[in-house]
């Protein structure tokens, strides 16, 4: 080992994912607890992975708000579930970026050599609460967000329209082609067999611009994530997907030099992961993104925050077809959270769905040849992102 | 004799500081509240919001009663332009231990880490009950004095301790506070009547309002920020089972298995900063950590002084690391607790170079 004390002489060790276990998502698991929710995905993850409780040296959860399910603090409750009894277990929660948080502090553990093989996961059991309520809690002298997350964002997509003239057809596009592609993941929650563009156009208007079709579902459901280190990939009966880069960045709610339609944060962020990744073309580089849209305008706006599109073209992209299933650059091909909103568990589906992709274990959905993928996730008033790039190559090979 | 970390990178706590802690704040927002303990910690190393590699922070929604409540706190931070920033929601002490692991992977050299919890403006008593089982426990309200008593109970009928050395673990953590202006607690303080039997109020901690913050740092550049830095050579946590009936609740496996990770029983340490908020909970740590009569325990009063929940176990690591920096401690312990009867632990190790 080199000198400790600079940041030059530590050399990460390479992470990898060799198991990705999901729930079928669905508007109410009546059928099941927490506990036995967020198990099911774990032992899903496991499989995948062919190993056992007795493999994982720490696990690392996260979900949204706890009012969400009215849970304070539910690892404690959750750590006979997820075989965490004497391990370490640790509790990630940073709104809607959790879930690509979680897997992220997840992943620092194997690649500070700190733990070996780690089980991370994420959930949300939305039938439990009233998510709506759960973020509606009145405090004094403190902003709330406004009626719900659609009446914050929306007055945003108003601003990317009126700024970059996309026509306001492109949202129903988004959301035509994410219902679609949720029909090929069998753990989509949506499976709108029936849907077409007119029947999406012709939705009620929530939040002007925002359609009824161009939002989110509430979900229940879980994803986990088994990640470990080169030896433990190495004995991994199917393809790993190895992380090249990984980073988070927050920026205040409010304050008068925010961009609310491309915030820094969220371009400082893929910067960081395309400079780990050594991506220097990111829209020629990356092969599928698996990209946080809970309100279908959000494509357009995160192509261009993610730099996969100049500053008003990411709409361009959306209506000439490069972001569909079979385009230059797959958008979403699980469905998105446009088709699944577990909160909590969504940002680690995109996580989980970018590697499924490289492992070349995506199904249906797959997208062919996939070699690199993104997964992003954001929260809070858009002020938290996490992101990460993996690969079908280790990194440095 | 030589500093062993078990770790690629050496760490320390290279500043440290907290509010007063008192029993009511309503005068002050939470971002009020943390604001100067951040500005103290910065100052402390010279360090601007801008220069720290990353920024982590233990609270609670619960406790604020609000959804996302930290995303104002880090409005206070200052996260522009943006940061590298997560946030746990758990006791700082594991915002200490994520910022800990960052740094080891060597995307970061120094970190920001803070905490805090207004227990003020509800019934702490009953808002912790909605951390147990939703479906089983949590309907019945079984309150955190009342859990904690069940297990004080244990330990006298096993013969472990009895009310009067109860009482004197209470005396001896205030009569420690009296020196620490911090403290909510201080001084002489009435052992008064029972709050759940065996427990009376002095076996309990005050209820209250609190905040701090740590700044870590790696090699040479904790070096450059701090005379002495107490370098972080171990630190562990562990989670036991969430049923009560599931655990000997006379010890606590979690704390011990934490310990050996981080290394605590390589080499005797002479201080120990336990995040016990119920009297009956030191002797139970106390055994786990295999602590004698040598250790100074609690030189700050401990949870029983001052228990600003979400913050109290970041406190510990804090006062063990100052008194490192004081050039009071060579090697300490600090511990953190999270659930009802000790059900998750941490365990840091501390220690400070040989002159």
């Amino acid at each position: 080992m080199s000198t400790p004390g600079t940041v030059e002489s530590v050399h990460k060790e390479p992470v990898a994912v060799i198991g990705v276990g999901q729930t079928k998502h669905v508007a109410a698991r009546h059928d099941v607890s927490l506990a036995g929710l967020v198990r099911e995905a774990a032992v899903r993850a496991l499989a995948d992975a062919e190993l056992t409780w007795a493999d994982i040296d720490a696990v690392v959860i996260g979900k949204a708000p706890d009012f969400f399910e009215g849970v304070m603090m539910p690892e404690l409750y959750l750590a006979d579930a997820l075989g965490a009894v004497g391990k370490p277990m640790l509790r990630v929660h940073t709104a809607g970026s959790v879930g690509g948080s979680t897997a992220l502090v997840a992943a620092n553990l194997v690649a500070a050599r700190v733990h070996r093989t780690v089980l991370t996961l994420a959930f949300e059991k939305q039938s439990e609460s009233n998510a709506m309520w759960g973020l509606s809690l009145p405090v004094p002298f403190q902003q709330p967000l406004l009626a719900g997350a659609g009446g914050f964002f929306a007055p945003h997509v108003r601003a990317y329209m009126r700024r970059t003239g996309a026509p306001d057809t492109v949202g129903s596009l988004v959301a035509y082609k994410d219902r679609r592609n949720a029909l090929k993941n069998p753990y989509a929650h949506l499976h709108e067999h029936d849907i077409t563009l007119e029947k999406v156009q012709a939705s009620p208007m929530l939040w002007d611009p925002i359609r009824y079709s161009e939002t989110c579902p509430s979900s229940d459901g879980a994803c986990a994530m088994v990640l470990t280190d080169r030896a433990g990939a190495a004995r991994s009966p199917r393809p790993p997907a190895w992380v090249h880069g990984g980073a988070m960045r927050s920026e205040p709610t409010l304050f008068a030099g925010k961009d609310f339609v491309s915030p820094q944060a969220g371009k400082d962020c893929a910067a960081d992961v395309y400079r780990q990744a050594g991506i220097t073309d990111p829209r020629r580089e990356i092969d599928a993104v698996e990209m946080y849209v809970p309100f279908s305008w959000y494509e357009p706006m995160w192509l261009e925050n993610l730099g996969f599109a100049q500053e008003g073209e990411g709409w361009k992209l959306t209506e000439a077809g490069v972001t569909e299933l079979d385009g230059d650059l797959p958008v979403n091909p699980s469905g998105g959270v446009l088709s699944t909103n577990p909160i909590g568990a969504s940002g680690m589906i995109r996580f989980a769905e970018a590697a499924l992709q490289v492992r070349g274990l995506a199904g249906e959905h797959q997208v062919p040849d996939a070699r690199r993928a993104m997964g992003h996730a954001y929260g809070g008033g858009a002020q938290f992102f996490a992101m990460w790039l993996v690969g079908a190559e280790q990194p440095g090979t | 004799m030589p500093r062993q970390s078990r770790h690629a990178r050496d760490v320390a706590v290279v500043a440290f500081a907290q509010s007063d802690h008192l029993r009511r704040s309503d005068e002050l927002s939470e971002v009020e509240m943390v604001m100067p303990v951040l500005h103290q910690v910065l100052a402390a190393t010279g360090l601007k919001t801008g220069e720290i590699g990353f920024t982590c922070s233990g609270s609670s929604d619960y406790l604020a009663g609000r959804a996302f409540s930290f995303t104002m706190t880090l409005d206070g931070v200052g996260a522009w332009p943006p940061i590298s920033e997560s946030h746990v929601e758990m006791d700082g002490a594991w915002a200490l231990y994520e910022a800990w692991v960052k740094i080891q992977t060597g995307e970061a050299d120094t970190a920001l880490v803070y905490a805090y919890g207004k227990s003020s403006p509800g019934s702490v008593r009953d808002v912790l009950t909605r951390q147990l089982d939703p479906y089983y426990l949590a309907p019945l309200w079984p309150d955190s004095v009342a859990l904690a008593a069940l297990q004080a109970r244990a330990l006298i009928d096993a013969g472990e301790t009895d009310e009067p050395a109860l009482a004197a673990i209470g005396a001896r953590s205030r009569a420690a506070a009296a020196g620490n202006p911090h403290a909510q607690l201080r001084g002489a303080v009435p052992q008064g009547g029972y709050q759940v039997a065996p427990l009376r109020t002095g076996d309990c901690p005050p209820i209250g309002d609190g905040a701090a913050a740590v700044i870590l740092a790696a090699g040479d550049t904790a070096r450059r920020l701090c005379e002495r830095p107490a370098w972080i050579t171990g630190i562990d946590h562990r989670i036991e089972a969430h049923g009560l009936g599931l655990r000997d609740l006379t010890d606590s496996p979690s704390t011990r298995t934490a310990a050996e990770h981080a290394g605590l029983f390589d080499a005797p340490v002479d201080t120990a900063e336990l995040h016990a908020p119920f009297s009956s909970q030191e002797v139970v740590l106390r055994k786990a950590l295999g602590l004698g009569e040598d250790v100074t325990v609690n030189p700050s009063g401990g949870a029983l002084a001052a228990n600003p929940v979400m913050a109290a176990g970041l406190i510990r690591i804090g006062e063990a690391a100052a008194r490192i920096q004081r050039r009071e401690s060579d090697r300490a312990v600090a511990h953190a607790t999270s659930g009802p009867c000790l059900q998750q632990n941490l365990v840091a190790v501390l220690e400070g170079d040989r002159a």
